[in-house]
């Protein structure tokens, strides 16, 4: 006997255009599904929580699996490029060390290799590591679908546990990231139950530039994962950061209101009242990572 | 239900199977070709019991269909040792007793081969980075770290 059954029954399509993703899409609506690394869609179908008729593989679709990078436009990540391509692109390494980062905090290489960045945000959960990096970054997300192509932002893609703004016939195609402002730098500091290899319990992304609109010299952008439904940025915080001066006081002062923007739950993973306490210490260990950066 | 023909390369071998849809690489190795060096643990892409190389990089074959393996190249614990000499990494296992029930082995010595060749001196830290996807049940951890930088220092896998 198997641990669990292998996989239900379903037909595989090798998706051409992204045209003929959305007529299937279309055609089928519940019963198809996009499928890239399959490292979510597969366990969720083994659990028998989707029943898809259809598997769409979209991972051959053109340019899905480019990363380019262009000094004025940014970077463009096809949404199928893996987690370890993101994590070792030359350009994402020189230009985006935060995404970098956050991409190599996903589980393990191994699952690194099929995970791709478009599904870890497409899937939404609340405690997808690459969706802090992407929310501070200021990504927007690029959708294909039945009126063609649409961009939106990463602060209004996510709109609960799974669910996103994602249209029923849309795909995502790419994950746009504009320039960094100059002189930025950022970190991902993720808690998990393990050092590495776990979800995480609290995932914090602190991404800070010089800014001289800023009365304090400084923005700071605060990113947050597994402690709402959404993964979110915690704007108060970055309020503060912009308006008193940099440094010790402000810190622990952002790091409390970026605890109090978390509305976390209770799970098998740790308690609501640990994860809050959490997201205040690793604000404060960020902010003091990227100032020692920045200063 | 659907059907596909593939052509894929096995430990070397060229293979042409009629593979369904949902058949996972694990299934296709394990029961289409008889390969049972790979293990089902959890069916889940967590315990890396199932780790083989798809075109060099190790990933858990059953997060992987067997139809996306067409016109790709497949290496399992089996395809590591060449005419009957075992590997550096594999007689490293051996000389430190790097094994218990052996289940998670053939999945360890995949990750630990892919992880010589891409970094051939690796640090403890990163050699547990990166067997972070291969769990071992009989704790044999330190076993398996203490093999790998044997292999390291005698010149890779």
């Amino acid at each position: 006997m198997l641990a669990r059954p292998g996989l239900p029954r379903f037909d595989y399509v090798r998706a051409e255009t992204a045209d003929e993703v959305v007529r299937l899409l279309q055609e089928r609506g519940e019963a198809a599904r996009p499928f890239m690394g399959g490292t979510d869609l597969f366990v969720r179908m083994r659990d028998g929580v989707i029943h898809p008729q259809v598997v769409v593989d979209v991972k051959y679709l053109p340019g899905i699996r480019d990363v380019v990078y262009d000094a004025q436009a940014g970077l463009t990540v096809g949404a199928a490029v893996t987690m370890n391509e993101v994590a070792r692109h030359p350009d994402v390494v020189a230009h985006y060390p935060l995404l970098a980062e956050a991409a190599n905090s996903v589980a393990s290489y191994q699952l690194r290799n099929r995970a791709t960045l478009g599904g870890n945000l497409c899937n939404a959960s609340p405690a997808a590591d690459t969706a802090p990096a992407t929310l501070v970054l200021e990504g927007r997300i690029v959708l294909y679908g039945p009126d063609g192509e649409r961009e939106v932002p990463a602060t209004e893609f996510f709109l609960g546990p799974g669910k996103t703004a994602r249209g029923p016939a849309e795909i995502v195609t790419a994950i746009r990231y504009p320039l960094p402002p100059k002189g930025a730098a950022g970190r991902y500091l993720k808690l998990g139950r393990n050092k590495v290899g776990d979800l995480s319990i609290v995932g914090v992304a602190v991404f800070g530039f010089p800014d001289e609109t800023a009365p304090s010299g400084y923005r700071f952008r605060i990113g947050l994962a597994s402690v709402a439904p959404v993964p979110l940025r915690a704007t108060a915080a970055e309020e503060i950061l912009a308006e008193e001066p940099p440094g010790e006081e402000t810190f622990v002062k952002a790091a409390e209101e970026a605890m109090n923007e978390a509305s976390p739950i209770d799970d098998v993973r740790a308690s609501a009242a640990y994860r809050k306490a959490m997201v205040r210490a690793l604000t404060l260990r960020g902010l003091r990572a990227v100032w020692e950066q920045l200063a | 239900m659907g059907m596909h023909s593939i052509t894929v390369t096995v430990n070397g071998e060229k293979e042409y199977l009629e593979v369904p849809s949902h058949m996972t690489l694990l299934q296709m190795l394990r029961e289409k070709l008889a390969i049972t060096g790979p293990k089902n643990g959890c069916s889940a892409g967590e315990c890396g019991a199932c780790t083989v190389l798809l075109d060099g990089e190790p990933v858990n074959s059953c997060m992987v269909l067997a139809v996306e393996v067409d016109g790709h190249e497949v290496v399992t614990v089996e395809g590591l040792a060449k005419e009957g000499q075992l590997t550096p990494l594999q007689q490293a296992f051996i000389e430190h007793n790097a094994v218990q029930c052996g289940f998670c082995t053939p999945g360890m010595l995949i990750s630990a081969e892919a992880l010589l060749k891409r970094n051939p001196h690796p640090t403890e830290e990163e050699i547990k980075e990166a067997l972070v996807g291969n769990l071992c049940r009989c704790t044999g951890y330190i076993r398996i770290i203490r093999a790998v930088q044997t292999a390291a220092e005698k010149g890779g896998a």
